[in-house]
């Protein structure tokens, strides 16, 4: 019965670690899908669209979000499904981990920073940069 | 007897065609007209222009450091056909091309022959670059030349029999490229003719965008479809008005200027090099790029129809 008991640990343990796993790159799908609709407004703005304090702000928490969460979601058995992620991740972790952390930083100072159109157009760039830094080397589209 | 004849016949035979190959297979050399017009001076401020419309810095700029100026070469392409390095182009007398005449630099970029008259491999992208104007080429080398002098030459690349065999490049050349010159576009707009010549001759958009044939040539009814990547590191979507149906002539122009696409997504891989080239570009030329993609049908001749 202990042994019955114990079996029936390991596999929801194991089930829920396969889930979890899956689910990692469910999550950051998501993360960057809310990104990328955020970065939207963001680059119409930067554009010449009116400029609206409230979805700067929305974006920028979007950002942090992902920045926070993301490093946690590169577990080792998330490289393969669904996901346009290079193995080069996994083997750059230390990088990876460094980029998100900084995207977190320009996130924070860009969120005290920006207050009006002006300082919108002079820090948001460089927190936009941040995005094609990891694309360019640990993002391959496979479509 | 009989047999020795036979055996003399088909010796005749391997040398006739051995000839044949050898000829067929010879660099050529610049005409005297574009050997006149690329030994004028160049502009060097012009060049800057063209260096990043032909992305040099992409594939020569010294690897592991952010400076597109230095072009020390030396960064591994890997490719199905073996790992190529592209080589130092800055003006080292010793390494790079310091030494170099405008005719040789010509004879590089618009027949893919070296100074030793040589065959380059097309992993250098004279396959696009031989459609280069003889300005545009001499103010490009004008340019080159203002920059800092980086010593170190590249490995040599690293590539399977017989493909070592550069003359064979010759055979390969004969085969695949055409004349130099677009065709004529009768009713069509300086515009248009201006993207055409960026895409199709400095930006080499086809080299990545397109198909290839199992020898590595790009399927010419094909272009700019979409093809799997060197590296084999994802794909280079189609780019022509099919693959770009979502995209307005806007969406375009901002990702060259960006990076950024119509779904707030950033460009990656390869392509953030690119834009960082195309980002300094004059903006009638990203807008010039975007109307000529727009106007391309999937299945098509060669550019120009």
């Amino acid at each position: 019965m202990k042994r019955l008991v114990l079996t029936g640990l390991v596999l929801v343990v194991g089930l829920g670690a396969v889930l979890a796993d899956s689910d990692a790159i469910v999550q950051r799908r998501a993360l960057m899908k809310a990104n990328g609709d955020a970065t939207k407004i963001v680059v119409g703005m930067l554009k010449g669209a009116p400029f609206d304090l409230g979805a700067v702000q929305a974006a920028l928490k979007s950002y942090g979000e992902a920045a926070a969460k993301a490093p946690a979601l590169f577990p080792d058995d998330s490289q393969t499904g669904d996901t346009n992620a290079l193995p080069e991740i996994w083997d750059n972790k230390a990088d990876v981990n460094a980029r998100f952390a900084k995207l977190a930083q320009d996130v924070a100072a860009a969120s005290t920073g920006i207050v009006d159109s002006a300082s919108f157009q002079a820090q948001m760039p460089g927190v936009l940069k941040n995005c094609g830094g990891c694309h360019e080397k640990y993002r391959a589209k496979k479509t | 007897m009989k047999k020795a004849l036979l055996v003399l016949a088909g010796l005749a035979i391997i040398v006739a065609l051995g000839a044949a190959g050898w000829f067929a297979s010879a660099p050529r050399s610049l005409s005297a007209i574009v050997a006149q017009e690329v030994d004028a001076p160049g502009e060097a401020a012009a060049g800057r222009i063209v260096f990043f419309a032909a992305g040099c810095d992409s594939c020569h700029m010294s690897p592991g450091q952010p400076d597109p100026f230095r072009l020390g070469g030396g960064l591994e392409l890997k490719t199905p056909f073996g790992s190529f390095y592209p080589p130092n182009i800055s003006p080292d007398v010793k390494d790079g091309i310091g030494a170099w005449s405008a005719d040789d630099f010509a004879g590089a970029l618009l027949l893919g022959v070296s100074p030793r008259r040589e065959h380059y491999y097309p992993a250098f992208p004279y396959t696009s670059y031989r459609r280069m104007t003889p300005v545009d080429v001499r103010d490009l080398f004008a340019f080159l030349r203002t920059l800092p002098a980086v010593a170190g030459r590249a490995p040599p690349h690293a590539l399977a029999f017989p493909l070592t065999i550069r003359r064979g490049v010759g055979l390969w050349k004969r085969l695949f490229l055409g004349a130099n010159a677009l065709p004529e576009a009768p009713g069509r707009d300086a515009a248009w003719k201006l993207g055409r010549y960026l895409v199709e001759g400095p930006g080499h958009c086809a080299e990545c965008h397109s198909p290839r044939n199992i020898l590595g040539a790009i399927v010419t009814h094909r272009r700019l479809t979409g093809g799997p990547l060197p590296d084999g590191k994802g794909k280079a979507p189609d780019i022509t008005a099919g693959g770009l149906k979502d995209w307005s002539k806007a969406d375009i122009v901002e990702a060259l200027a960006s990076g950024f696409t119509p779904t707030g997504d950033s460009l990656g891989g390869p392509m953030a090099a690119t834009v960082r080239n195309t980002a300094e570009l004059p903006a009638a030329y990203r807008e010039a790029i975007a109307g000529y993609l727009k106007s391309l049908t999937p299945d098509r001749g060669p550019p120009g129809d």
